[in-house]
C-alpha cells in the first residue's frame, strides 16, 4: 500500500450528460516522476482538477498515501502533502514575488491563520522563501508584483509557489506550454531539480520534455487509460501510436 | 471581483533593515506630534469635537479598508459592527453610571470593539462563506435587516430619540491627574491615543500570517486553498477582526457625542465610510485615514454651511471613481518618484498654472450648485445670498449668466491646462523611467 | 379572513409585478455586464419624476411613453460615458459608481423638485372603482397597473426571443463567456441593454409613482428590495426573477396584513406572557411590523442555504 504515492480507482467524472474521465485506474510509485501525455480534449487537466479537489468525483476513488482524499476540498488535499500548478497561472497577482512565496510557505510552517506573530521577524520562514527564490531564479526580481512579470518569470514562480509547501507530491498541469525552446529546457531543468526526492505527477505537451524527464508515462484518450509504462514502452506501444503519437512523433 | 487593478504596495521598498525600521518609527512619531499639536491650532469646541469625530473616523475607516482593500470584500454593511459595538458600550456607560459595573470610562472603545466582534462572528460566518457579488449583497442584506430591526427593539436602540449618557463616571484610569473627561479637549487626546493604538494595531495585522493571507485570498482565493488555507476561515478571521476595530470606532463616538441613535447602523452610515475609504485609496494602508479626515470635514462643516453638501459628496464620489480610482493616496504615491528624483519642480509649476482655472472652475460650479438650491429650497427665494462675496438674487437671471460663463471660461482653460499637465506628467515620468532601466 | 386573503393575494401579486418591473431590468444588466447596477431604484424614481412634470405639461398619457424613453436616454447617458469609462478598472469600479450616481440622482431631484412629495396623481379617467369585493371597492388604476405589468412581460418576452438582440442578450444570460466572443458591436449592446434595463424602472416609477407617492426617499425605499429579489431569484435568471418577485410581493404583503405576534402564538397554546417578560419586544412584535423586514431575512436564509438563488445557474 505504502508503495502507491497516489492512487486512482474506477475514477468517473461527467459534467451534465457527458462523461470526461471514463473509469480510470492508475497508481503512481512513490518518487516516480510520472508524465500523463493525451490528446487535446482527453481530460488531463480535469483528472487533475478531480485529484486536487478543485472539482468533486462523480464516482470512484482516490488515494494519497493510502488515504482517500476524494470529497475533501483542496486545502485539506494540501495539507495532507498534494500541491498543485496551473495551466493557466494563478498567482497572487497584485502580490510580490517574495510575498507569493512566502504565502505559499506559512501553512506548511506552521503559521495557520496567526494574527500575533510579524510575518517579517520569522527569521525561518524568511530564510526558507529566499531558498526558494533563489532556487527558481527570481532573485532578481523579488519585489515585483506577480502580475508584471514577463510569462516564463510568472510560470517560475508557480512552480516556486507550487513547491514551496513542501508537498511530496506535486502536480504540474503543462508547466512549459508556451515556452521558447530555451525556455522550456530551463523549465525542465528546474523540474528537475525542485523535484527531486519527491512525486512528480505532470501533464505535459512537448514529446521532447516528455521522454527526458518521465520515469513512467500514462496516455489518457477520451477519459481512459490506454496505456502506461515506461517511455520506450509507449513508444513502441502500436495502440499509443495510432491514437495519438503516430501524428506527431512521426 | 479579483481584476480590479490596484497597486499594492510593495512590501519591501528594502532599504538597510535598520534604516527602514527608523524611517518606520519616524512615521508612527510624527503622527503622535501632529495628533498632539492639532488641537493646539484648531481650539475652538466645534475644531475640537470635529478632530475627536475624525480620530474615530479613521479607525472606522481602517477597519472598514481590512474588508475592501486587503480582503477584497466590498461591504454595504460596515456600520453595522460600529453602530452595535457603540450601543453595547452605551449600555455599559449607562451601567457604570448606575453603578452597576465599574469600567474605566478610557476603556469603553475596547467594550465597543468587543460588542462589534460579538456581532461581527456570526454574521460574519455566514457572510464570508462567499465573495464578490454574494458577499456584498449579504451585507447589504444584513444591514437592512440589522437597521429595521433597530427602529422595532426600541428598547435597546431607544427608537427615533436614540439612548444617551454621560461620559463623566467615577472610575477613570488617569483621575489621579485630574483628567474627568467633561472638557471635550480631554476626550479629543483620549480618542486620538485610541486612534493611534488602533491604527498601529492594524497596521502590524497586515504584517502577520492572516494579513497576508488575507491579501492572497483576495487576489485569488482558489490559489490559496492550494496552499492549504481556506479562504472561508481567512475571510472569517479578517471580517471578525475588522468588526472589532468598527466597534472601537463606535465606541469612541459613544464617548464623544454621549448619544446614538439608529442612525449610527444604517445603510447611509455604511455607505460613508465606503465613500471614505475608496476616496483615500484602498490600495494603500495610509488611504482611507485621507479619506476618514477629509470626509469627516466635509460633514461637519461644508453640510453646516450648505445645504447642497451631498451633492458634493456624491460629485466628488462619482469623480475619484472615473478618474482617480486609486484614491487621494493614489495621487499622492504617484508623485513619489518624481519627488525622489527631484524632478518634481516641472510638475509643481505645471500645477500652479492649473491651479487659476481650477479655482476659476469650481467658483463656476459651486455658483450655479448653491443658487439652484437656493432658488428650489428657500423659503423667499428672492432673499440674496452671499457667494465668494458676492450678493446674488437667484431670481435675476444676469446672476445665472454670470455663473454660467465663469464656468465655462473655467473649463475651457482647465481643459486646455490639463493637456499640459499631462504633457508635464509624461515628459517626468519618461525620464524616470529611462533613467531606471 | 377571506377578504383578507383575496386583497392581500391582489395586492401582492400587483406588489409583486412592480418588483418584476425593477428586477428584469437589473437582472438583464447584470447578465450581459457583470454590473450590479445599485442605482436601478434611483431610475425608478427618475422615472416617476419625470412623469410627474411632464403630466403637469402634457397630461398622463403622453408622460406614460415619453417619461420612460427619457430615463432610458439617461440610462444610456450614464453607460456611454460613466460606466463606460471605469469598466477597464473591473465591476468593483463599476459597482462604485452606480452606488455614487445614487447620491447624484437623489441630490438632483432635491435640487429640481424640492424635498417634500410632488403633486403626482393618477388620472381622473382611472380614478374610479372597477368592481367591489366584500363591500370593499377595487381602483381601477391598480387594474390599469396590472394591465401595464402584463403588457411588459409579454413584450420583454418577444424582444427576448424574436430579435436578434435579444437572442444575444438571452445566450449571455446562460453564457457569459460567450459575450466576449461576439465581436465589436458588444459595446453597443451594452448601452441598448442598459438604457432598456433602466427604461423598464423608469416605466416602473410613471405607474407607481402616483400609486404609492412621488418623494425623494422612495428610490431607498425600493432599492434594497429589488435587490433581494435579484439575488433571491438567482443572479442571471429572469424567471427567477419573476418568481422572487412574486414570491417577496406576497410575503410583505400577508405580514403587513396579518397582526399577530409570538405571544398571540404563545396565547393560543395556552403560555401567558406579560408586557414585562424577558425580551417583550420580541415576543410583542406583530408579523405586519416585521413585514419589512422579511425579504432580507429571506435573503440571508436563500444565501446560506443556496447561494445561487432559487433559479440561478451561477454564483456570484
Amino acid at each position: 500500500m505504502s508503495e502507491h504515492a497516489l492512487r486512482l480507482v474506477e475514477l468517473r467524472k461527467s459534467f451534465g450528460p457527458t462523461e470526461i474521465i471514463r473509469g480510470v485506474d492508475l497508481d503512481i510509485h512513490k518518487g516516480e516522476r510520472h508524465v500523463i501525455i493525451g490528446p487535446n480534449g482527453a481530460g488531463k487537466s480535469t483528472l487533475f482538477n478531480l485529484i486536487s479537489g478543485r472539482f468533486p468525483v462523480s464516482s470512484g476513488r482516490v488515494e494519497l498515501h493510502g488515504q482517500r482524499i476524494d470529497g475533501l476540498p483542496p486545502h485539506q488535499i494540501n495539507r495532507m502533502g498534494l500541491s498543485r500548478s496551473f495551466q493557466v497561472t494563478n498567482l497572487f497577482h497584485r502580490m510580490s514575488v517574495f510575498e507569493n512565496i512566502r504565502c505559499a510557505l506559512l501553512w506548511s510552517m506552521g503559521y495557520k491563520y496567526a494574527f500575533w506573530k510579524l510575518v517579517g521577524r520569522q527569521r525561518r520562514l524568511n530564510e526558507e522563501a529566499e531558498r526558494i527564490l533563489e532556487q527558481v531564479h527570481l532573485q532578481a526580481r523579488r519585489d515585483v508584483p506577480a502580475a508584471m512579470l514577463s510569462y516564463a518569470e510568472q510560470r517560475a514562480l508557480e512552480i516556486g509557489a507550487t513547491i514551496a509547501g513542501g508537498a511530496d507530491v506535486i502536480l504540474l498541469d503543462e508547466p512549459t506550454a508556451g515556452m521558447s525552446l530555451t525556455e522550456t529546457e530551463q523549465a525542465v531543468q528546474l523540474i528537475r531539480e525542485v523535484t527531486a526526492g519527491r512525486t512528480l505527477v505532470m501533464v505535459e505537451h512537448d514529446m521532447g520534455v516528455v521522454f527526458g524527464l518521465a520515469d513512467r508515462v500514462s496516455v489518457l484518450v477520451y477519459g481512459e487509460l490506454i496505456a502506461t509504462g515506461t517511455p520506450e514502452e509507449i513508444r513502441a506501444n502500436t495502440a499509443v501510436q495510432e491514437a495519438y503519437l503516430g501524428t506527431e512523433v512521426a | 471581483m479579483s481584476e480590479q487593478s490596484i497597486k499594492q504596495t510593495p512590501a519591501h521598498i528594502a532599504p538597510a533593515p535598520r534604516l527602514r525600521l527608523l524611517r518606520g518609527a519616524g512615521i508612527w512619531i510624527g503622527a503622535l506630534i501632529v495628533v498632539l499639536v492639532l488641537p493646539m491650532i484648531f481650539s475652538s469646541g466645534h475644531s475640537v469635537s470635529m478632530l475627536t469625530q475624525m480620530c474615530s473616523a479613521i479607525v472606522f475607516a481602517l477597519s472598514y479598508n481590512m474588508l475592501l482593500g486587503q480582503g477584497g470584500m466590498l461591504s454595504f454593511g460596515h456600520a453595522v459592527f460600529s453602530g452595535l459595538g457603540g450601543f453595547i458600550a452605551m449600555h455599559v456607560l449607562n451601567a457604570v453610571n448606575d453603578g452597576a459595573l465599574v469600567i474605566p470610562l478610557e476603556l469603553m472603545p475596547i467594550v465597543g470593539g468587543l460588542g462589534g466582534l460579538a456581532f461581527a462572528i456570526p454574521f460574519g460566518w455566514i457572510s464570508t462563506k462567499r465573495a464578490g457579488v454574494t458577499f456584498a449583497m449579504i451585507s447589504l442584506g444584513i444591514a437592512e435587516l440589522v437597521a429595521a430591526s433597530a427602529l422595532m427593539f426600541t428598547g435597546f436602540f431607544g427608537g427615533e430619540s436614540g439612548i444617551s449618557s454621560n461620559r463623566v463616571v467615577d472610575h477613570t484610569l488617569f483621575g489621579f491627574l485630574g483628567v474627568s473627561y467633561g472638557p471635550s479637549i480631554e476626550v479629543y487626546y483620549l480618542a486620538g491615543a485610541w486612534m493611534l493604538i488602533a491604527t498601529f494595531a492594524m497596521y502590524l495585522l497586515t504584517l502577520t500570517p492572516l494579513g497576508r493571507m488575507a491579501n492572497a485570498v483576495r487576489d485569488n482565493p482558489e490559489r490559496a486553498q492550494f496552499v492549504g488555507y481556506d479562504p472561508h476561515l481567512v475571510r472569517f478571521l479578517q471580517f471578525s477582526l475588522a468588526g472589532f476595530f468598527a466597534g472601537v470606532a463606535g465606541g469612541l463616538t459613544v464617548i464623544n457625542y454621549e448619544i446614538l441613535t439608529a442612525d449610527a447602523l444604517s445603510a447611509i452610515a455604511s455607505g460613508t465610510v465606503l465613500v471614505m475609504a475608496f476616496i483615500g485609496g484602498i490600495g494603500f494602508f495610509f488611504g482611507p485615514i485621507l479619506g476618514a479626515i477629509l470626509i469627516t470635514y466635509l460633514q461637519t462643516s461644508l453640510s453646516s454651511f450648505s445645504e447642497a453638501w451631498l451633492m458634493y459628496f456624491g460629485l466628488i464620489f462619482v469623480g475619484m471613481v472615473m478618474y482617480a480610482p486609486h484614491g487621494l493616496a493614489g495621487i499622492v504615491m504617484a508623485h513619489r518618484p518624481a519627488l525622489r528624483s527631484g524632478r518634481a519642480g516641472k510638475l509643481l509649476l505645471s500645477y500652479l498654472v492649473a491651479a487659476v482655472p481650477t479655482a476659476l472652475l469650481l467658483v463656476g460650479l459651486i455658483s450655479l450648485i448653491e443658487m439652484g438650491y437656493h432658488l428650489s429650497t428657500a423659503y423667499m427665494p428672492e432673499y440674496p445670498i452671499s457667494l465668494f462675496g458676492v450678493e446674488v438674487n437667484v431670481t435675476q437671471l444676469r446672476y445665472w449668466l454670470g455663473a454660467v460663463a465663469i464656468t465655462a471660461v473655467g473649463l475651457a482653460v482647465f481643459l486646455w491646462v490639463m493637456r499640459l499637465i499631462r504633457r508635464a506628467w509624461h515628459e517626468v515620468n519618461a525620464a524616470l523611467g529611462g533613467e531606471r532601466t | 379572513m377571506l377578504e383578507l386573503i383575496t386583497f392581500s393575494l391582489i395586492n401582492g401579486v400587483l406588489y409583486g409585478m412592480l418588483l418584476f418591473m425593477l428586477s428584469s431590468g437589473l437582472t438583464l444588466i447584470f447578465s450581459m455586464m457583470g454590473v450590479l447596477n445599485f442605482a436601478h431604484a434611483s431610475f425608478y424614481m427618475l422615472g416617476a419624476y419625470f412623469a410627474y412634470q411632464i403630466s403637469t405639461f402634457v397630461g398622463f398619457w403622453p408622460a406614460l411613453i415619453i417619461a420612460p424613453v427619457l430615463v432610458a436616454i439617461v440610462g444610456a447617458f450614464v453607460e456611454r460615458y460613466m460606466l463606460r469609462h471605469v469598466h477597464q478598472h473591473g465591476h468593483v469600479a463599476e459597482l462604485l459608481l452606480t452606488f455614487g450616481l445614487v447620491y447624484l440622482i437623489d441630490e438632483i431631484i432635491h435640487l429640481v423638485w424640492g424635498r417634500m412629495p410632488v403633486d403626482y396623481r393618477i388620472p381622473e379617467v382611472l380614478d374610479f372603482t372597477l368592481f367591489s369585493l366584500f363591500g370593499i371597492g377595487f381602483p381601477a388604476y391598480r387594474g390599469f397597473m396590472f394591465l401595464v405589468g402584463v403588457v411588459m412581460f409579454v413584450a420583454l418576452y418577444l424582444v427576448l426571443t424574436r430579435t436578434r438582440v435579444g437572442l444575444i442578450v438571452q445566450a449571455s444570460l446562460s453564457h457569459p463567456d460567450m459575450v466576449d466572443a461576439l465581436g465589436h458591436n458588444v459595446p453597443r449592446i451594452f448601452t441598448l441593454v442598459f438604457a432598456l434595463g433602466t427604461g423598464l424602472a423608469g416605466l416602473a416609477g410613471v405607474i407607481a409613482g402616483n400609486y404609492l407617492i412621488t418623494e425623494p426617499g422612495m428610490g431607498w425605499a425600493m432599492g434594497p428590495i429589488v435587490f433581494v429579489v435579484v439575488v433571491f431569484g438567482g443572479l442571471g435568471s429572469l424567471t427567477g426573477a419573476l418568481i422572487a418577485s412574486m414570491i417577496i410581493g406576497l410575503v410583505t404583503t400577508f405580514a403587513i396584513g396579518l397582526n399577530l405576534s409570538l405571544a398571540d402564538l404563545f396565547a393560543s397554546l395556552g403560555l401567558e406572557i406579560t408586557r414585562e417578560a424577558f425580551m417583550a419586544d420580541l415576543w410583542f412584535l406583530e408579523l405586519s411590523r416585521i413585514g419589512p423586514i422579511l425579504p432580507y431575512l429571506l435573503l440571508v436564509l436563500m444565501l446560506i442555504f443556496r447561494p445561487r438563488g432559487l433559479m440561478g445557474t451561477r454564483e456570484t
